[in-house]
């Protein structure tokens, strides 16, 4: 039932294009591409400009989320739909978002925008205008949200997911290898974590493995589905996309994204780390 | 991205530091012989994936409208698995630091 609730078809988006109750987003690590062309009737977010507080390093309060959904012509009934390059990394982390403020239908296309560019479906470059609305949003789900504390808490007694690269989890690389290895924190993982990378749970065109499939990445990792679970990456993203999978995909409770991450815990004083596979 | 003009290969490496960088770039051009396109058209809707030396997923990136991509790597054994609209090619690339490792792809 889920996998229905939380995901549609590129089918589905072409025949929902013009459905006035639909609103399609696009959300990408590179924000140019939007501007290259996207899917008609797509509005997208900007992760920089539009998520992040721009003060303080935290995600948008829930005035701002308030505002960002209002000034996008999204209603509290909205059936949104989020997709984006990268295998829907972004997208997934938006759609976090719309989770953690309370957003009743909010759904991710199936592959992203990889699926369907391989598909040869139109991209347009026209921006549409959508009326304002007055966007009312709750407040945050923080059982959806993992902070640092809990992180260090959570060492050898929660399921911690570490969703990056195998070469980011041993400390061979700082960053994921299509950005620069720069970055001031250490290089490691949080002790205790299992390396599940996020993309175990994506076929190669970007769609999501079948529900089984998506279970033993898991299990067969050896984590116990019946105990709290904290999934995190380098900056929270690719853990929402891993969130995703665990808590709405399979349904799994008490899943909850660090989206501190590592470039968080590798730069605090004081606490363990480990190296190595 | 930068791109560098008519020879082919990945994007410029101008304020890339190849001593500290592991770089392995590129270009994907279609082959004329194999469909309406003229030869060596460079592949814009293209993705890039990166796999370790035991296939694991490391990175993926789209091509830039020149069919360029780059991945930032460590030295060491790599495959890339390029997929475009009807097509999938595999290649492995040996990558050292210091040089730019750079692949021209034909699809």
């Amino acid at each position: 039932m889920s996998r229905e609730k939380a995901l549609v078809t590129a089918d589905w988006v072409a025949e929902n294009i013009n459905n006035p109750h639909v609103v399609i987003v696009e959300v990408d690590e590179d924000t140019t591409l939007y501007a290259q062309g996207h899917i008609q009737n797509a509005i997208t977010f900007n992760w920089r400009e539009d998520l992040q507080d721009g003060l303080r390093r935290d995600i948008i309060s829930k005035e701002g989320f308030e505002a960002l959904l209002s000034k996008s012509g999204i209603a509290n009934d909205t059936t949104v739909i989020l997709y984006g390059g990268n295998n829907n990394w972004f997208a997934a982390y938006a759609y976090w978002y719309f989770k953690l403020y309370g957003h009743q239908d909010v759904r991710l296309l199936d592959g992203g925008r990889k699926r369907w560019e391989l598909d040869a479906r139109p991209f347009v470059t026209d921006v549409p205008s959508r009326t304002a609305t007055r966007y009312v949003a709750q407040d945050q789900d923080l059982s959806l949200r993992a902070f640092r504390d809990e992180v260090i808490a959570a060492i050898g007694v929660k399921n911690i997911v570490d969703v990056r690269s195998p070469a980011e989890f041993s400390g061979e690389l700082a960053a994921p290898a299509h950005l620069p290895q720069e970055g001031g924190q250490v290089k490691g993982h949080v002790p205790s974590a299992k390396n599940i990378p996020w993309s175990k749970a994506a076929n190669e065109d970007g769609t999501f493995k079948s529900q089984d499939e998506l279970k033993d990445i898991y299990t067969g990792a050896g984590v116990d589905l019946a105990k709290d679970t904290i999934a995190y990456c380098r900056i929270g993203e690719r853990s929402a996309f891993s969130w995703f999978v665990l808590h709405e995909l399979l349904e799994v409770k008490n899943v909850k994204n660090y989206d501190g991450s590592w470039t968080e815990y590798g730069s605090l004083v004081g606490v363990p780390v480990e190296l190595g596979a | 991205m930068k791109t560098c003009g008519a020879r082919p290969g990945g994007p410029s490496l101008d304020g890339v530091d190849l001593s500290k960088q592991t770089v392995i770039q590129g270009q994907i051009l279609r082959d004329g012989s194999s469909d309406s396109v003229p030869n060596g058209t460079a592949v814009a809707n293209g993705h890039v994936r990166l796999l370790d030396a035991s296939g694991e997923f490391t990175a993926e990136v789209p091509t830039n409208a020149e069919g360029q991509f780059r991945f930032f790597a460590s030295p060491g054994t790599w495959t890339l698995v390029v997929q475009a609209p009807g097509a999938r090619v595999e290649k492995r690339v040996i990558a050292e630091r210091g040089k730019a490792n750079d692949v021209v792809i034909t699809l």
